[in-house]
């Protein structure tokens, strides 16, 4: 569904992707690792249109990423950071969503697996971190996208709420969505994702279904092979 | 604007409206007002000192709220992008999203004693054209705000650069111009004192006003200057015109920035 040719981006003479190739496949959850700095957001982000890689290619479905907004109506993104104009309400929000993608109908049962139903109609910078972190994961499922991009999902959320999340998303990949998500937390890695992609330095260093990086690294556990690829880089 | 614009600047708007920055813009204007229209008998005093604060004000407030909307924005500007829709038509959205609430705020503000008062005897184009110059100066400030809120990252520099301009346009270009009619005393200065106004969007609005009151020659130099040179319809024309070219460049400027920033 998306594949990355020699994919290069600097911010101000610092080279963040150096070289990027990756192929992720459709219908399947991949979970993009690495440690800090390894250009997972800048990844995102090119993903999403909201950085412009200096050179190399990045294709949706087959079609390069360029200025043509449309392809973005495919994706459902949940960023890291749940931030929201403050006067405006959740039901606001998903409103604005819905006209700017031109939506006839949304898929709201998320907000009642969530059990934020009743917080919509207070205004956002009334709400909790945590409410606002499920408005923000409820806005992701609201179109029926074919892609998913989450962005350390689970991070603001509380662990009842985190494994409603983590049900949906297996349900989502179940009925035929592909899934790209980030997360440091290597057991929720464990848990959904098919296929691990781990950058380091703005490469590709491993990419491929769990079972091969269980086998390449000769761990047991997901969690456990990461920890070692990690642990490979920084002796190297 | 297209219709992807107009449902940014809708619900923008909406957040805008219910802040408590614009009621609190709305209430000071309001209240000088009235106590300007109570205090003074309500002639053209009343309307002089409240152009004054509008000349000020509006800019200060506009570069301020304008910077700091968008920077704290900035992570939901990003939700936004990500949605299918073309960059330039959300800038537009924002930028209107923004500008029709703060237009919308001072002339309720500035406006209402007056029309409570059935005009409280000022002439109909002067307080018109108070409300106009109020206006194309929120618009003038919110693109330069924008432009400055892309430039820096840091949002302590942006918010620093927005206050430096407006003390540049209200304050040390005053200085600025007595300085240079002080050096060259005796010589022709016309011209260089035109360009020097053309320069700065609150002398162009002042001198636009001033020579509405027909008083030109009680405040400012350049206002003074201006009226000897062209005076009248063709002079008010040039303001206007030049008031355009400074709302005009900087959100084109701020279209473009935003169209290949890498957020």
């Amino acid at each position: 569904m998306i594949a990355a040719r020699d994919l290069c981006k600097s911010f101000s003479a610092t080279p963040v992707l150096r070289g990027l190739n990756l192929m992720i496949a459709r219908g399947r959850v991949t979970a993009v690792v690495g440690p800090n700095g390894a250009g997972k957001t800048t990844l995102i982000k090119a993903l999403l249109g909201l950085v412009r890689p200096d050179s190399g290619l990045l294709t949706f479905n087959g079609v390069p990423i360029g200025s043509a907004p449309a392809y973005r109506s495919q994706i459902g993104y949940m960023p890291q950071i749940a931030q929201f104009p403050e006067n405006l309400t959740g039901a606001d929000f998903f409103a604005l969503l819905r006209d700017l993608r031109g939506a006839v109908s949304t898929d709201e049962r998320l907000v009642d697996e969530l059990g934020i139903r009743d917080m919509l109609h207070r205004r956002l910078r009334l709400l909790s971190g945590g409410t606002r972190q499920k408005v923000n994961a409820a806005a992701a499922f609201l179109f029926a996208p074919a892609l998913y991009v989450l962005d350390e999902p689970t991070t603001g959320l509380d662990p009842v709420a985190a494994g409603i999340f983590k049900r949906r998303v297996l349900e989502e990949r179940a009925a035929g969505s592909t899934v790209i998500l980030t997360s440091h937390i290597l057991a929720d890695v464990d848990e959904l994702a098919d296929d691990v992609v781990f950058l380091h330095e703005g490469q590709a260093r491993f990419a491929g279904n769990v079972r091969e990086l269980k086998r390449q690294t000769a761990q047991a556990t997901t969690e456990r092979a990461i920890a070692a690829l990690m642990l490979k880089e920084r002796a190297a | 604007m297209s219709a992807l614009a107009m449902t940014v600047a809708k619900f923008q708007a909406r957040d805008v409206v219910r802040s408590r920055w614009l009621v609190a813009y709305v209430a000071f204007f309001w209240i000088v007002g009235e106590g300007l229209l109570r205090f003074t008998s309500g002639d053209a005093r009343a309307i002089l000192s409240l152009a004054n604060l509008v000349l000020y004000v509006v800019p200060l407030v506009t570069l301020v709220f304008g910077t700091v909307y968008f920077y704290s924005a900035r992570e939901f500007t990003e939700l936004l992008l990500a949605q299918p829709v073309d960059r330039r038509a959300l800038f537009l959205g924002l930028y209107a999203g923004l500008t029709a609430p703060l237009c919308l705020g001072v002339v309720l503000g500035v406006g209402t004693p007056f029309a409570i008062r059935g005009g409280a005897g000022a002439a109909t184009a002067v307080l018109a054209s108070l409300l106009g110059t109020a206006v194309a100066l929120t618009l003038a400030f919110a693109a330069i705000a924008f432009c400055i809120a892309l430039a820096f990252a840091d949002r302590l520099r942006g918010l620093g650069t927005a206050i430096g301009v407006w003390m540049l346009c209200a304050i040390v270009y005053d200085g600025l111009v007595m300085a240079t009619v002080a050096a060259f005393d005796g010589h022709p200065l016309e011209r260089p004192m035109l360009a020097l106004m053309l320069a700065n969007p609150i002398d162009l609005a002042r001198v636009m006003l001033l020579l509405q009151l027909d008083i030109s020659a009680l405040m400012g130099y350049t206002g003074a200057v201006f009226q000897q040179w062209l005076g009248g319809g063709a002079g008010l024309i040039a303001i206007a015109c030049a008031l355009l070219v400074w709302i005009a460049a900087p959100a084109w400027l701020g279209l473009r920035a935003f169209s290949t920033k890498d957020f």
